[in-house]
């Protein structure tokens, strides 16, 4: 990698978001508007599986665990405190408190693969049978009713630091989401720059080899774990913003929906995720409209699709192509 | 006295659901090292073969007992040439192909016959044990259970067929030059997990009801007790739905359906801490 290359990077990405910021709300009609936000803050979950798994090696099934727990720790801790400048550190540091623990029962039991699969599904499914149960008065954390399988409808949105009397509008919350991509892709780039993160690729790459070079796996693994945990938190704030919070963000279908986004974007990279999520969420809402054809079907197809013919994802494969043509290397 | 009898019923009865549901899974996973994250929706087709040929005026015996294994064993069967047959020892990637494909199903079938529910009402009446009453169903359930058990058990211990099954399972490669056809041995092994899978889904229809979306609440649990259980299929299969199905069962008597089954998922979680391997990669080793 040349030393040019990352600023460039950084800088086209920081263009097109606020590209993205100053162009779209005049574009887009509100409802348009709040669904690209959705679809933005998606995108920070595919990218925390995106460094979870495509650099971590770690194949997680249980990510929408901690987006859910992002999700829900905002609108308990905003609905309580009454404003949301300090529910946004708890949405961050719950998932990432939780993944902390879940990871160390996980690396430090030496558990492999498909058993860590099975873990993080079970977390998954245990959180999301949970919080559907919790409907009823009884089920309440503090100010803040659980609701059962309806969430909380009534999630406030953000509001300026200290100042809960004035949500903010629509157009700020996209610019936000826009805003904490952009700063966790420049964070991701960074972390896989620094030491830390090419000691977490050489894991990936062979993992006895890189413990018998004298690192700790386990602390390694654990780390990019936690702050992938910490970044599903973010996206679920974001989602909860936007949408409002309910069981479904724990379910079945999301967890499977994350893996779909990074395995057709492109894994082992950080910008395919990120475009594959919306593309297909822009694909599902638009197959969501014909009235014949059944999304799962789609998503399905693309998926098995994916696997067999360009099992290393759409960028890569793109990049492979157009390497034919002009003999340079790969994106990341 | 009586209640102790019909907890015990109600243990008995969830145990031989979990075994039932979870065994076409260890079929697979034991004998190939797949993992079908589609089976969830084995158990759905099974169902609506089921359900449909009854409609269609076959006897529903047959239907539940004949009818839907055939079906799903050949849909295993194509399965296994388009997809698992291109991803052998990927083990990761075949996780994720059949994911898209239980994806796919539950949207085809959903366009097919639409997202209600159908059902059919369990096809034997009730008994009494003591002052409460059980249905007989879960007894025929609890039977089926152990009737498929033992007969897969017998196959794969006493024909020469689960010979060939058992030494390409341990070693591949030597079964290979002894004249044995790995490939025809897996694409066999993936029909008959189908195939029991489509089964199992037929036997639990009349009381899970029959939606496109049925598989969701079975895969988890299956795919949790089959890795619960370890390398050996048969002997893990048992004791991990033994210990499992006992505990959701005894967690839903004493608090809520949810809350047993959450109990059930934290014992899976502490046990795969305490033994990474399974129970039979501590215990009951050698056995199938």
């Amino acid at each position: 990698m040349s030393g040019i290359r990352l600023p460039i990077e950084l800088a086209a990405a920081s263009s097109v978001a606020i590209a993205a910021i100053l162009v779209l709300p005049h574009v887009l009609e509100l409802f348009a508007l709040i669904n690209a936000t959705v679809y933005v803050s998606l995108a920070v979950l595919a990218l925390s599986l995106a460094l979870v798994w495509g650099f971590g090696g770690i194949l997680c099934f249980g990510q929408a665990a901690f987006f859910g727990l992002g999700g829900y720790s905002y609108a308990v801790a905003a609905i309580n405190f009454g404003d949301t400048t300090y529910a946004v550190p708890v949405a961050i540091a719950v998932p990432a408190l939780v993944a902390a623990a879940l990871g160390y029962v996980m690396f430090y039991g030496r558990i492999s693969d498909v058993y860590m699969g099975a873990i993080t599904l079970t977390l998954t499914l245990i959180l999301f049978n949970f919080v559907n149960s919790t409907a009823g008065d009884q089920w309440r954390v503090g100010a803040a009713p659980l609701g059962g399988f309806n969430g909380i409808p009534s999630t406030p949105p953000l509001n300026l630091p200290g100042d809960p009397g004035n949500p903010l509008p629509p157009e700020w919350i996209f610019a936000i989401a826009v805003v904490s991509l952009l700063i966790c892709y420049i964070l991701a780039k960074l972390i896989l720059r620094a030491r830390f993160g090419r000691v977490i690729v050489a894991i990936r790459e062979n993992e006895r080899r890189a413990e018998l070079l004298g690192y700790d796996v386990r602390a390694y693994k654990l780390g990019i774990f936690v702050i992938g945990g910490a970044m599903a938190g973010l996206s679920g704030l974001l989602f909860a913003n936007c949408v409002f919070v309910s069981p479904t963000m724990f379910s079945l279908f999301y967890s499977g929906q994350i893996i779909i986004w990074v395995m057709v974007g492109g894994l082992g990279t950080l910008v395919g995720p990120v475009i594959g999520a919306i593309l297909l969420n822009l694909l599902t809402t638009w197959a969501g409209t014909l009235p014949e054809i059944n999304p799962s079907l789609i998503l399905g197809a693309i998926l098995v699709l994916a696997v067999l013919v360009m099992p290393r994802g759409m960028l890569p494969s793109l990049a492979t192509v157009l390497g034919r043509f002009r003999g340079a290397g790969g994106v990341t | 006295m009586d209640i102790v009898f019909a907890v015990g019923f109600q243990v008995m009865s969830g145990v031989a659901t979990l075994l039932i549901t979870s065994l076409g899974l260890a079929i697979i996973f034991g004998m190939m090292r797949v993992i079908n994250l589609a089976h969830g929706e084995f158990l759905m087709l099974g169902a609506y073969a089921a359900i449909l040929s009854a409609r269609a005026g076959l006897n529903i015996w047959i239907a539940m007992l004949v009818v839907a294994p055939l079906v799903v064993g050949g849909i295993g069967l194509v399965i296994e040439r388009l997809i698992i047959r291109r991803l052998y020892g990927r083990m990761v990637d075949t996780m994720l192909a059949t994911w898209g494909l239980s994806l796919a199903l539950i949207g085809a079938v959903t366009m097919i016959f639409g997202n209600t529910v159908a059902g059919f009402s369990a096809p034997l009446g009730s008994f009494a044990i003591g002052s409460f009453t059980a249905s007989a169903y879960a007894l025929f359930l609890i039977a089926a259970a152990i009737v498929l058990f033992g007969g897969i058990w017998a196959l794969l211990r006493f024909t020469p067929a689960g010979l060939i099954a058992r030494g390409t399972m341990q070693n591949a490669e030597m079964a290979s030059a002894l004249g044995v056809s790995p490939e025809r041995v897996y694409a066999v092994t993936f029909a008959a997990g189908s195939a029991v899978s489509g089964l199992a889904g037929a036997l639990i229809a009349p009381f899970s009801g029959v939606v496109p979306t049925m598989g969701a609440a079975f895969i988890a649990k299956s795919f949790i007790t089959v890795i619960t259980g370890g390398a050996a299929m048969l002997a893990g299969t048992f004791s991990a739905s033994g210990l499992l199905g006992t505990v959701a069962t005894l967690g839903t008597f004493a608090t809520t359906p949810v809350f047993g089954e959450v109990m059930m998922l934290v014992v899976a979680i502490v046990l795969l801490r305490l033994l990474p391997q399974g129970i039979t990669g501590r215990f009951f080793r050698r056995s199938l």
